[in-house]
């Protein structure tokens, strides 16, 4: 325990020095972030509760329209907005701006987590393949259908407000950063205590087997829709951030993203391991490495990298970095091991 | 309803046999997605994307000078091999896992095809044009490109082909025995893995003989082929693993409502219509079901 509480607070005085110790790389710490986030809340669906969703980018990509439809219309008129394609006719004082991001920022979270409640009945009750692919026709006729609404914008994208000069050069990646470092903190620490609780138990027994947990009286289908509302609401937060942070929105390339974010975040969580606190974090810092190194090595051919990683994680590394760890070290992971047995193993292979 | 589209039967007409012809060709794709998910229990979502590469081959065979036609047949050539390699490379090791494991690597398979399919081909919508003309329908009232007409009758003759090898054939009987108990057929001396290889490239064939039509009638672009799966997983689980009327019935279905979506929405949410419709019928299904403690499997 003594040695857990060291090791958190290590990790968040590196978190809060991050952006003083490497300043050129202030805008893909944010990203990383904002992934952590992505891949923290699939696995409580994924992971956890063994719905395998697509579906998670709908709240993203939500919370990103909305922060910045918030951020823009409570001082503009919106419509105007996005018709001018982000011309310099209307310019968010420092106030303004900050104000209108935190109130974006608070829609964004919430609305998608009543979205999730509403529709969570209907959605959650199928089950497996069909969950799958359901959730991933709903985040692709999300994105195919706020790409024809006008007043976001529709096919040429939304201008999220430029930052404001508040004076330093440095101001916005720093803001973005502590912004994205928050969400990750507040993530990590709800998705921490509620995997501690008997919350948990529940959605494991509901991966396990969701009939007996049924027979056993528990209601799943309300521990469900909650566990989708945790996700919507951290969803809902990383999209308005990253809405923010990219400054501009596209339905079907940057908010609805089914193609890459909606795959980063169930690729992030299986390799670092699904159904576990850490994995997510692991996989989703590994991947971005890895991306961000390497992805200049294949210029232009980012998506076929993307997808021979995909299938080669898939079916050579489905249990991830933290079941590899697992395997190799399984003493350190609580479980009682009997040498003779292993050895045993050992022998016989 | 004041949609024009009421209001002019000749208009309703039109959307009506426009999206019955569109629609056979989906109940083609749709059989191949059939076919391969009851014998392999295996959802591939890169089925849009091999409709598209095969449109591409009927393409190329247009750009140098053959008629696209002959695609027909050149295409699910090609494609079968094609199929059987992606069987070969990725699907034998992901056959009996998981069925989430089996989504995701052929959604991988899906990204790589768009891709490699965007840097060999480029980004632009392409059609081969086929120069068939069109024929004109009460007074010139509602006009039916010849194309299509050739495009559906072709869908049904290989539709027709492959259910009477199905039937008759000694492969097509060693599909059916492994479709219905896997383990049994091993028993009884048929060669599962050969089966399975043989399933994967014939699904592929046809979705290149769907390509090669799609590419005569319609317009072909990498990354369309999302659309294609979903429409086609739409079908049969409207229609029901083994249920060849109902797929032909749901694949009209679906093309004249795509049609009708179309002219009321506008073309912009064509594609949004579709995928809502999907996840409307999994939701109506489920509920359906919810009532009797059953669950959609």
């Amino acid at each position: 325990m003594n040695k857990n509480i060291i090791l958190y607070a290590a990790l968040l005085i590196f978190g809060l020095a991050a952006p003083f110790i490497f300043p050129a790389f202030k805008v893909q710490l944010s990203i990383l972030c904002v992934l952590i986030v992505l891949a923290l809340t699939w696995n409580i669906q994924g992971g956890e509760m063994g719905y395998n969703t697509f579906g998670n980018i709908l709240f993203y990509g939500l919370g990103m329209y909305l922060c910045a439809s918030v951020q823009v219309g409570m001082f503009f008129p919106l419509a105007e907005w996005t018709e001018s394609g982000g011309e310099k006719t209307f310019v968010h004082t420092p106030t303004q701006f900050f104000q209108g991001m935190a109130m974006g920022l608070v829609v964004a979270a919430v609305i998608p987590t009543i979205v999730a409640g509403l529709i969570g009945y209907s959605i959650l009750g199928l089950r497996g393949h069909y969950f799958a692919i359901c959730t991933l026709g709903l985040g692709v006729a999300a994105g195919e259908i706020s790409g024809g609404i006008e007043i976001i914008g529709a096919g040429q994208g939304f201008t999220t407000p430029p930052f404001p000069d508040v004076g330093s050069l440095e101001a916005r990646g720093e803001f973005f950063y502590f912004l994205s470092f928050m969400a990750v903190v507040l993530t990590f620490i709800t998705v921490k205590s509620i995997y501690s609780t008997r919350f948990k138990l529940i959605l494991n027994a509901i991966r396990d087997n969701e009939d007996k947990a049924e027979a056993m009286g528990i209601q799943t289908m309300k521990y469900k829709i909650i566990g989708w509302m945790i996700s919507a609401f951290f969803c809902g937060l990383a999209g308005g951030i990253m809405g923010g942070l990219v400054g501009y929105i596209d339905s079907t390339d940057v908010a609805f993203d089914g193609r890459e974010m909606g795959v980063f975040m169930v690729l992030m969580a299986i390799l670092g391991g699904k159904g576990t606190l850490w994995g997510p974090v692991i996989g989703a810092t590994v991947f971005h490495i890895f991306k961000e190194g390497f992805w200049t090595f294949f210029l232009g051919w980012q998506y076929v990298a993307l997808g021979v990683l995909i299938v080669v994680i898939v079916i050579y590394f489905p249990e991830g970095i933290m079941g590899w760890l697992r395997e190799k070290y399984p003493e350190r992971f609580g479980e009682v091991v009997d040498e003779a047995d292993r050895k045993a193993q050992v022998e016989l292979k | 309803m004041d949609f024009l589209i009421f209001q002019v039967p000749m208009l309703t007409l039109q959307a009506t046999l426009d999206g019955i012809l569109l629609g056979i060709l989906f109940a083609l794709i749709a059989y191949g997605m059939a076919l391969q998910w009851g014998v392999m229990n295996i959802i591939n979502i890169a089925q849009g994307d091999l409709v598209i590469l095969g449109g591409y081959i009927a393409y190329f065979m247009y750009l140098w000078g053959i008629h696209p036609a002959w695609g027909v047949i050149v295409s699910p050539f090609i494609m079968y091999f094609v199929g059987v390699g992606i069987y070969k490379l990725v699907i034998n090791k992901v056959v009996d896992r998981d069925l989430f494991i089996s989504i995701l690597a052929t959604f991988g398979i899906s990204i790589l095809f768009m891709q490699l399919m965007n840097f060999a081909f480029g980004a632009d919508v392409v059609l081969a044009n086929s120069g068939y003309g069109t024929t004109m329908l009460f007074d010139n009232s509602v006009t039916l490109p010849n194309s299509k007409i050739f495009s559906a009758f072709i869908s049904i003759v290989f539709a027709i082909g492959l259910v009477v090898y199905m039937k008759k054939s000694k492969l097509g009987r060693a599909i059916r025995a492994t479709a219905q108990n896997a383990r049994a057929a091993k028993i009884l001396g048929v060669d599962t893995e050969k089966v399975y290889a043989a399933t994967f490239g014939i699904n592929a064939a046809l979705c290149g003989v769907a390509g090669a039509l799609i590419s005569i009638t319609f317009t072909i672009h990498p990354y369309m082929g999302l659309p294609y799966t979903i429409r086609s997983f739409m079908i049969v689980i409207v229609a029901g693993l083994g249920n060849l009327p109902g797929v032909a019935m749901s694949g009209m279905g679906l093309g004249v409502f795509e049609e009708f979506a179309d002219y009321i929405l506008g073309t912009e949410f064509r594609i949004g219509s579709v995928f809502l419709l999907l996840v409307l019928i999994l939701v109506y299904r489920r509920f359906k079901l919810s009532r009797k403690r059953e669950y959609l499997k």
